[in-house]
């Protein structure tokens, strides 16, 4: 059964399954760096722990990036009302990037870094060996190249179509993506700079561009399964992403506190950076008052909770947990210790991870041909897998805030002479540690009911 | 949302709004990154100092430790490890003798691989370190231990 709109939407199912794959490997080395946390040679022979950490964080940016591209190339063309530019070149697109990130991770996990640096002549160019910014300087190129022919393709798509506010909102974070991404090649012997300016990468995405991309998938979302009139719906998203920018932009000051810079960023970015929690809780009216207008029963109640669940998360992990560090007289004891870990960790999947699921939970039925929604069983089980996985970061987030919490009055109050050495505070945290990792093996178990509702399919009645 | 408040003004906030804190921000940015030679020592980069950095980069030392607070939160701040483990009078000492004893190999302790590094690699590594720890960050970290 055929029940795509556009042919061309056909593309983004690759995308999104091999999000998924990426995202189980992404879970698989958590869980080995939880145990790591605790059990500290656990595997370190064979998988040091800075690996491991490369291959989680990488992971997890590209197959947010996978899925990113993935909802792109479905809802473009539903958007435009055209079909895609270029099907053949989304899917070559699909081979490179997808055989490019093979390479780097096996890169990572076959040989020391320092030798992938010599054999990828890291010395014509060095911008690896900084955080989340490790790849090879040719992965970068690559990825360069792959999102310049992605953001042609989609560019050209909207072009001779109609042009929503959704799909500008879309195109402008995702060229906001592609030219943050510019700074990683930006590597000077100067720290100070070199600091400063890794962050219009890291921040400008994810509490700027990413959040243009997040809202434009959740109002297209919303729009789909509640009926509600496009025009509230779009009026929402401006406001929602205004607030983000605004804040956002000068929110970066809350990094600027601890590098070579001047005072007046503490003042500035704890000023702004309190306002940032403002656009996730908009976001958390918006779509509980959408489904409660809600003009149509849409079959599909999973996407729908994905939907909800990701404006909630998000406002949790992004506005709330960001907010509890935020300000500069807090974050002077915080900065760098386990409670940034715990914020990362619950902002990125309730942000990020979920509305990429948001997006798949809606898509996949119609990419499958199956119809609007899957069989009620698959979509308890998608549920199931929902609120596991939900739960579960819940209670490693409040894990690692208790650990973060401790290692800040042990380790960072206490002046100096009286205060406990890292490595002496970690001992101190190990219970907090054990409770992360069973809480991560639920994590795991949710994201195996979640995939394995893929593989639920109705029973013909004969 | 009021009836009066219509999409067209959300959008023009939207893009007024953004365009003109990115101009502030980038404002801000220039001023900075003039400010900075106060307080980066950048006439103390030497070759060593600029070679040390980049082994610093090659041997992902981030996906473990956090530098200035950035990075792994799996083992020790260095920012100011110099100061820590000795200074002037023992730090180098102290830094050649513990690279070249890794990995400790001490049952269920956190294990920092051996990175086979020489002892010119080492004193430039060493050399890196000692000017991050004159870095002045706004005075953190709070206190020695990072």
């Amino acid at each position: 059964m055929n029940t795509l709109k556009y042919q061309s939407q056909a593309v983004a199912k690759p995308y999104f399954i091999f999000a998924m794959i990426l995202f189980v490997g992404q879970i698989l080395f958590g869980l080995l760096m939880g145990m790591q946390y605790v059990v500290g040679d656990f595997l370190g022979g064979l998988i040091p722990f800075n690996v491991a950490r490369m291959v989680h964080t990488n992971l997890l940016i590209v197959w947010l990036l996978f899925g990113f591209m993935g909802a792109a190339y479905y809802m473009i063309p539903e958007e435009s009302e055209t079909e895609l530019y270029s099907p053949k070149l989304a899917i070559a697109l699909f081979w490179i990037f997808a055989a490019a990130g093979v390479l780097t991770i096996l890169g990572y996990l076959l040989v020391p870094y320092s030798t992938l640096a010599d054999i990828t002549f890291n010395e014509l160019w060095p911008t690896m060996g900084r955080e989340f910014l490790e790849q090879p300087t040719i992965t970068k190129i690559g990825i360069v190249v792959v999102a310049l022919g992605f953001l042609f393709n989609i560019g050209m798509t909207i072009l001779k179509g109609r042009k929503t506010a959704i799909n500008m909102v879309m195109m402008t974070g995702l060229i906001g993506l592609a030219v943050f991404f510019l700074f990683a090649f930006y590597n000077p012997t100067n720290l100070a700079l070199d600091k400063y300016f890794w962050w219009f990468v890291v921040h400008l995405w994810v509490e700027g561009v990413w959040e243009l991309i997040m809202g434009a998938i959740l109002a297209y979302i919303l729009i789909k399964v509640t009926g509600v009139d496009r025009e509230v719906i779009e009026k929402w998203l401006y406001v929602i992403i205004a607030m983000a920018l605004i804040s956002g932009i000068l929110g970066t000051g809350h990094h600027f506190y601890w590098l070579m810079t001047p005072e007046y960023w503490q003042w500035v970015g704890s000023i702004f950076s309190a306002l940032e929690p403002l656009p996730f809780f908009a976001m958390v009216l918006y779509a509980f008052n959408m489904v409660n207008r809600r003009r149509r029963e849409h079959p599909n109640k999973a996407a729908t909770l994905w939907a909800l669940g990701t404006a909630v998360m998000a406002f949790l992990g992004a506005g709330v947990w960001g907010f509890l560090h935020t300000l500069s007289f807090v974050n002077y004891y915080t900065h760098g210790s386990q409670i940034t870990a715990a914020h990362g960790h619950m902002a990125f999947y309730g942000a990020y991870a979920m509305i990429v699921m948001t997006i798949i939970s809606y898509a996949m039925p119609k990419l499958r041909g199956i119809g609007e929604a899957n069989c009620n069983k698959a979509q308890v089980v998608e549920m199931w897998g929902f609120w596991l996985m939900t739960v579960a970061m819940v209670f490693i987030t409040l894990f690692l805030t208790g650990a973060g919490i401790l290692q800040v009055w042990l380790q960072r109050i206490p002046e100096s002479g009286e205060a406990l050495s890292f490595m002496a505070t970690q001992d101190k945290l190990e219970i907090f540690y054990w409770l992360r990792e069973i809480a991560g093996v639920f994590f795991l178990l949710g994201l195996i009911s979640y995939l394995s509702s893929f593989f639920i399919t109705e029973k013909k009645a004969a | 949302m009021s009836e009066n408040f219509t999409k067209g003004m959300a959008r023009n906030i939207y893009y007024g709004g953004s365009v003109f804190f990115f101009l502030i921000f980038l404002a801000l940015t220039f001023h900075t990154v003039k400010e900075m030679p106060k307080r980066d020592n950048r006439e103390n980069i030497t070759e060593a100092v600029a070679n040390g950095k980049h082994l610093w980069e090659k041997n992902n030392c981030i996906g473990c430790h956090t530098l200035i607070g950035e990075g792994a939160y799996f083992a020790p701040e260095l920012m100011n490890v110099y100061n820590r483990r000795g200074g002037e009078a023992g730090f180098k000492a102290f830094f050649n003798g513990w690279m070249k004893a890794q990995p400790l190999n001490i049952p269920g302790r956190r294990q920092m691989p051996q990175f086979n590094l020489t002892d010119q690699e080492l004193d430039e590594l060493a050399e890196f370190l000692k000017w991050t720890s004159e870095l002045d960050a706004n005075n953190w970290p709070p206190n020695i231990e990072g």
